[in-house]
């Protein structure tokens, strides 16, 4: 019966999804347990913040600068329809910590270092590396979960903090140098509308919580993936998908609970 | 099946047979659902992760390609296991990783990296590193396979005298007949999860049973078939 089939199968995905729900977060609850000794191996915190944050310095740099360009030049032609391009500066600023910031950089760092994450640990497994620890006595998840999980949740923050800062000089030389807006308005009224707590702690909070996010998920996918080229190439392509939608789901709940409404 | 010690022992079977799920329960990566294994008196799957974790520091492990930390250096991998669970000073930890690495003729090695080595090379950097901690028990994963046959030699030459060095009971689990017949104790012949035959050396090689002459003198004919079942050959060709 087809019917039956298709049923049995819509059944079969539900399971597994929510089976592998739970698994994430059993994996993440372990994570957060082993990480006292993560840090007692700070040494391999920071090797992991030089390759998942230092290392995608250039793609959040250039990224950002064209963002905020983009931005200045898009911003500059509707604005002035109303006069107010001296508003730019704002605008530029408000758009890049409040959103674009967190939200760009995180998918950029789930394409950079989120992917390079996962096909490592998915590699290692792979490899018996994960088998080899563990018969070593040395719990792969204190030793090799834990310390990336931190560095990935310490760099997303301070790469978003860069993306806006390089997008709003983006911003400032379409804006100031090319079109020949008002420098000392661009910056005066984006020194007076933005707002520490509202506008940039928010957006810190937002780069933390995709930061957490696409480290879990980047972590998990490596060390679930079947220790095969097809299983890791398949668990790298998850990774990406996932957390992409991940970053967008919770960019909109918590754009609601930090702007809706106000 | 009984692992003395001091013997070196090896467990031959076809592919598939359960060699490896074997090596894992002793290791404490698999339960069993039926019967036990013991380690030097503990009973291996009863115990909790602190137990396991103390067990697996007398026990080394050589995986199949070795498995060497890939982003580390082959002086790192050695003394992996030193720096995580002992506390001794640095000094003495080169001291200890340069002799173990001289004790299978790499020491010359200890700055390269995994992906400068032959797979021989990395194979008794791997035998090096699981030897570290001077193990009760060694278990090894196929120690021979694509070797060629200098590395197969010296491989296999190593595992005898690092067993006999320490004085630890080795599990060789292999499909390499002549190499293991030449340095082990003891031979486990296993088929479909059970133990089929065992002997010393001796007796397994001049065994009058059909599946181990098949196996150690490599036959065609014999109890294992050349084809895996099928459907009618005729059917399948549509004649």
């Amino acid at each position: 019966m087809p019917v039956v089939r298709a049923m049995r199968g819509i059944g079969r995905r539900t399971i597994n999804a929510v089976w592998r729900i739970g698994t994430a977060a059993r994996f993440f609850f372990l994570t957060l347990v082993y990480s006292g000794s993560g840090f007692r191996r700070f040494h391999l915190i920071i090797k992991e913040l030089f390759s998942t944050g230092v290392m995608s310095l250039i793609i959040i740099i250039v990224a950002g600068l064209f963002v905020g360009m983009v931005l200045g030049l898009q911003g500059y032609e509707t604005l002035k329809r109303y006069g107010s391009e001296s508003a730019l500066g704002v605008m530029v600023a408000l758009g890049l910590v409040r959103e674009l910031g967190p939200v760009v950089a995180a998918l950029l760092f789930a394409s950079r270092a989120g992917s390079a994450m996962t096909a490592e640990i998915g590699l290692m497994k792979a490899t018996e590396q994960i088998s080899a620890m563990e018969m070593m006595a040395i719990n792969p998840i204190a030793r090799i979960v834990a310390p990336r999980f931190w560095a990935g949740v310490i760099s997303m923050p301070l790469l978003a903090a860069l993306f806006s800062a390089v997008g709003i000089f983006g911003g400032y030389f379409v804006g100031v140098v090319q079109i020949g807006v008002d420098e000392g308005s661009f910056w005066s009224q984006m020194q007076s509308a933005v707002d520490f707590r509202e506008d940039i702690l928010n957006g810190v909070i937002k780069s933390f919580v995709f930061g957490t996010a696409v480290t879990v998920i980047a972590l998990f996918e490596g060390y679930d993936a079947p220790p095969t080229a097809e299983g890791v190439s398949g668990a790298t392509t998850r990774t990406v998908v996932t957390s992409s939608l991940v970053i967008l789901m919770l960019d909109f709940v918590l754009t609601a609970m930090m702007f809706g409404g106000k | 099946m009984t692992f003395p010690r001091g013997k070196l022992i090896a467990i031959m079977g076809l592919s598939g047979c359960g060699k490896t799920t074997l090596l894992r329960h002793i290791g404490g990566a698999l339960k069993p659902t039926k019967g036990y294994v013991s380690v030097a008196g503990q009973v291996v799957h009863e115990l909790d992760q602190g137990g396991m974790y103390r067990l697996r520091r007398k026990m080394g492990m050589l995986f199949q390609f070795g498995a060497l930390f890939t982003d580390m250096s082959v002086y790192d991998n050695v003394a992996f296991q030193l720096r995580e669970h002992t506390n001794l000073p640095e000094e003495l930890i080169h001291d200890l990783v340069l002799m173990k690495l001289h004790a299978v003729g790499l020491r010359g090695t200890h700055n390269l990296m995994p992906s400068e080595l032959s797979g021989g090379m990395a194979r008794r950097v791997a035998l090096a590193r699981a030897v570290a901690l001077d193990p009760m028990l060694i278990m090894y994963d196929e120690p021979f396979a694509g070797l060629d046959p200098i590395s197969l030699t010296v491989v296999g030459d190593l595992i005898r005298r690092l067993n006999d060095a320490l004085g630890a009971t080795s599990i060789v689990v292999t499909h390499d007949v002549q190499e293991s017949l030449k340095i082990v104790d003891y031979v486990y012949f296993m088929a479909n999860g059970v133990i089929v035959a065992e002997g010393s050396p001796n007796e397994i090689s001049s065994s009058n049973k059909n599946f181990v002459r098949q196996f150690v003198h490599g036959e065609i004919d014999g109890p294992v078939p050349f084809h895996y079942p099928g459907g009618d050959y005729r059917q399948d060709l549509s004649l």
